[in-house]
């Protein structure tokens, strides 16, 4: 069959990703079984549960939530979770005045070891230029209202800071234990697009 | 160091508000190459994130087509790999032409992430 498709086409990221492998495998600067490693380490391992666990120790362990307040990668790392993405992590609660949600307006970074990697929305143009621009906005068009004398804080990934949101506990929740509540806690409460419910 | 992590049991539901992580093979292979050489210490991720933020920018001044991070990834990784004399770029175009030039059925591009350096089939 006659190769019709266009240069660009044909240099797909897809192959220019295989070919960079390859040169670099040939120089031994990577190892297919270490590629094999981290992908599946973060497909299959990390994700949000880490950050629900945190979460849920916050919850139910005031002197625990006071420490990751005060040094979220330490406290986060007491729990087995570090890595790439995980050196600085900024923790922010959520009140009944202030609402905290967070973007990366330049890159998508994102705390990788407690969240796994970034849902698609996240990396989104769209939602990285509104979260800033038009908070409010967004996160109703996101499915979460939010009254009107609720500060909003938005807060802006650097390299210096990844931030995690620490949701409000449900109410009605008191009779749950740690592993229970950390069942509830969702992804996009702790990215801080939406509130944790209580079932 | 790696985390020991349960993937299983009552702290997993939230996992189901995830989605594919990744949405090709190749995203997963460009992602872990960035990793590794990171963890191997030929560049740090602060440099990577340079690199990624300037190729995010440079699409988001001339937008073409749908956005699509993992491209971005792909081009910061490109950059990095030149800037850092591991891979040049012209070496990766023609080894990409090469592959991209295999005859049907053995790759469109989209699926094929063979997993080494072991490629003799250059058209």
């Amino acid at each position: 069959m006659a190769d019709s498709t266009n240069t660009a086409e044909r240099l797909s990221p897809a192959v220019r990703a295989e070919a960079l492998e390859s040169l670099l495998a040939e120089r031994g600067l990577v190892k297919s079984e270490v590629l094999d490693g981290f992908i599946n380490r973060f497909v299959h391992d990390v994700g949000p549960m880490n950050g629900a666990k945190v979460v849920a120790k916050a919850w139910t362990d005031a002197e625990y939530r006071a420490q990751l307040l005060a040094d979220g990668t330490g406290a986060i790392g007491q729990l087995g979770f570090a890595g790439p993405q995980g050196e600085h992590i900024v923790v922010v609660e959520n009140s009944d005045d202030v609402h905290n949600v967070v973007v990366c307006t330049l890159c998508s970074c994102y705390p990788w070891p407690v969240l796994g990697l970034p849902p698609e929305w996240y990396k989104d143009p769209a939602y990285r230029s509104r979260m800033v621009r038009e908070p409010r906005t967004l996160l109703s068009e996101m499915g979460l209202d939010l009254d009107d004398d609720v500060e909003v804080r938005v807060w802006d990934s650097s390299a210096e800071n990844r931030y995690l949101v620490l949701p409000q506990r449900p109410e009605g929740t008191e009779d749950l234990s740690e592993e229970e509540l950390a069942s509830l806690v969702t992804r996009d409460a702790m990215v801080g697009v939406a509130k944790v419910g209580s079932d | 160091m790696a985390p020991t992590l349960d993937i299983e049991g009552p702290a997993a539901p939230p996992r189901l508000n995830g989605e594919l992580v990744f949405d090709a093979p190749w995203e997963g292979r460009s992602f872990a190459m960035a990793m590794a050489l990171v963890e191997d210490g030929w560049f740090s991720w602060d440099d990577f994130r340079d690199h990624l933020i300037a190729a995010v920018q440079r699409w988001e001044s001339a937008p073409d087509g749908e956005y699509r991070y993992y491209e971005r990834w792909q081009e910061a990784l490109e950059s990095i790999v030149a800037e850092r004399a591991l891979v040049a770029g012209s070496e990766v175009d023609t080894l990409a032409e090469a592959f991209a030039a295999r005859p049907p059925g053995h790759d469109h591009g989209d699926h094929h992430h063979d997993h080494g350096g072991h490629h003799h089939d250059h058209a």
